[in-house]
C-alpha cells in the first residue's frame, strides 16, 4: 500500500514545501521525502532548512532560504525552479492577543504571513505554468478557521479562515486542468509555534484534556498530507480535512 | 511606570469591574471578572503599553496590583 507503486506513492511526483524550516512543514518534508517525492523546500532561516535538508530521504531535493513575503524575490525563485505536481503551504505566524487590544500592525503582519504572500505565491506558479496536470495543493489551514473559538485568536482565525475560503474558489478554478485543491485543518499540534501561543504550561496541559487523543503531533498533519498529494486522493478536491484528536466531537 | 498610573491603566483594562475598585492593594484574582481571558489582555497590555513581557505564571505568582506593578518594574 505505501511501497514505491501503492496509491499513496509520492514516488516520481516533484512537491514544493514552504515553511519547511520547523514544525509542520519540516515534518512534511521529511515524510514526503520517505514516499519517494522530489522536494523543493523554502523557509526564512536558511540554517534551520539545512537541518530539514539533512533529515529527507532519497535524493535531487533542493532548498531555497526565501522570505515568502518579498514579493520579487518570490517571483525569481518561481521563474526558477522546474515545474511541480504538488504544493504544501505550511508557511504560517500566529500571534495572540485579544480583540480589543489588537493594533493594525499585527493584523498586517499575521495576514502578511498566512494569506497575502500565500495567495501570492500561488498566482506566480499559476501564472508561470509551472504546475502539471494532475498536481495537488495543499494549504494547511486551522480548526481556528470558523470551527472551533479560542480568545486571543481573532486575527489568526481571520487569516486562516481568508485560506480556506481562498481554496475553495482555486479548487473550482483549477478543476479544468485537473488540479486538486485542499484544506487540512488541524487543531494543536505540537509544534515550535505552540510555544508562541502558550499563556503557560499549566494552561496548556489543561487545554490538552479537552481532546480525548491529546494534542496532534506534525507527523499526523504530515500523513494527511500525503493522502491529499497521493494518487489515493485522486477524487478529493475542495474539500477541508479536520485533524483534532476528537476535539470536535461534542 | 508609576504606581498610581499604573493602578489607573491597569483597571482600565476591565470591562465589568468598577475602576473604583481596584486599588494598589487589590487581589486581582479575586476579582469576579478575572478569567483565561483578562489573562490574556493584561498580557498584551503589559507588553504594549511597557515593552515588558509577563507570563500566565507570573500573573498567578503575585498577589496585588502592586506586586505585579513591582515585577514589571524590575524587568
Amino acid at each position: 500500500m505505501i511501497g514505491e507503486n501503492g496509491p499513496f506513492s509520492l514516488s516520481g511526483k516533484k512537491i514544493l514545501i514552504t515553511g519547511a524550516s520547523s514544525g509542520i512543514g519540516r515534518s512534511c518534508a521529511i515524510e514526503c521525502s520517505k514516499l519517494g517525492a522530489a522536494l523543493i523546500i523554502t523557509g526564512r532561516n536558511s540554517e534551520r532548512l539545512e537541518e530539514t535538508m539533512a533529515m529527507l530521504s532519497g535524493y535531487g531535493h533542493l532548498f531555497k532560504a526565501l522570505d515568502l513575503n518579498d514579493g520579487d524575490a518570490t517571483s525569481g525563485f518561481i521563474s526558477d525552479i522546474s515545474n511541480l505536481d504538488g504544493v504544501v503551504y505550511c508557511a504560517g505566524i500566529q500571534k495572540t492577543c485579544p480583540s480589543k487590544l489588537i493594533q493594525r500592525a499585527d493584523i498586517e503582519a499575521v495576514f502578511e504571513t498566512n494569506f497575502f504572500s500565500i495567495a501570492n505565491i500561488n498566482s506566480l506558479l499559476l501564472k508561470k505554468k509551472k504546475l502539471n496536470k494532475g498536481a495537488s495543493i495543499v494549504f494547511i489551514s486551522s480548526t481556528a478557521a470558523g470551527i472551533v473559538a479560542e480568545s486571543g485568536n481573532a486575527v489568526y482565525s481571520a487569516s486562516k479562515g481568508a485560506i480556506t475560503s481562498f481554496a475553495k474558489v482555486l479548487a473550482l478554478e483549477l478543476s479544468h486542468q485537473k488540479i486538486r485543491v485542499n484544506c487540512i485543518l488541524p487543531a494543536m499540534v505540537k509544534t515550535p509555534l505552540l510555544e508562541t501561543i502558550s499563556v503557560d504550561k499549566e494552561q496548556l496541559e489543561l487545554d490538552e484534556k479537552r481532546y480525548p487523543f491529546g494534542y496532534g503531533s506534525p507527523e499526523d498533519v504530515a500523513y494527511a498530507v500525503i493522502y491529499l498529494l497521493s494518487h489515493a486522493a485522486k477524487w478529493v478536491t475542495g474539500t477541508n480535512l479536520l485533524l483534532d484528536g476528537g476535539l470536535t466531537l461534542r | 511606570m508609576e504606581l498610581q498610573d499604573f493602578v489607573k491603566k491597569f483597571a482600565d483594562q476591565f470591562d465589568n469591574t468598577d475602576p473604583e475598585e481596584i486599588t494598589a492593594s487589590t487581589r486581582y484574582q479575586e476579582l469576579e471578572e478575572w478569567s483565561s481571558l483578562t489573562i490574556l489582555v493584561v498580557i498584551t497590555f503589559v507588553t504594549t503599553e511597557y515593552g515588558k513581557a509577563v507570563t500566565g505564571a507570573e500573573l498567578r505568582s503575585c498577589e496585588t496590583v502592586e506586586d505585579l506593578y513591582n515585577l514589571i518594574a524590575t524587568k
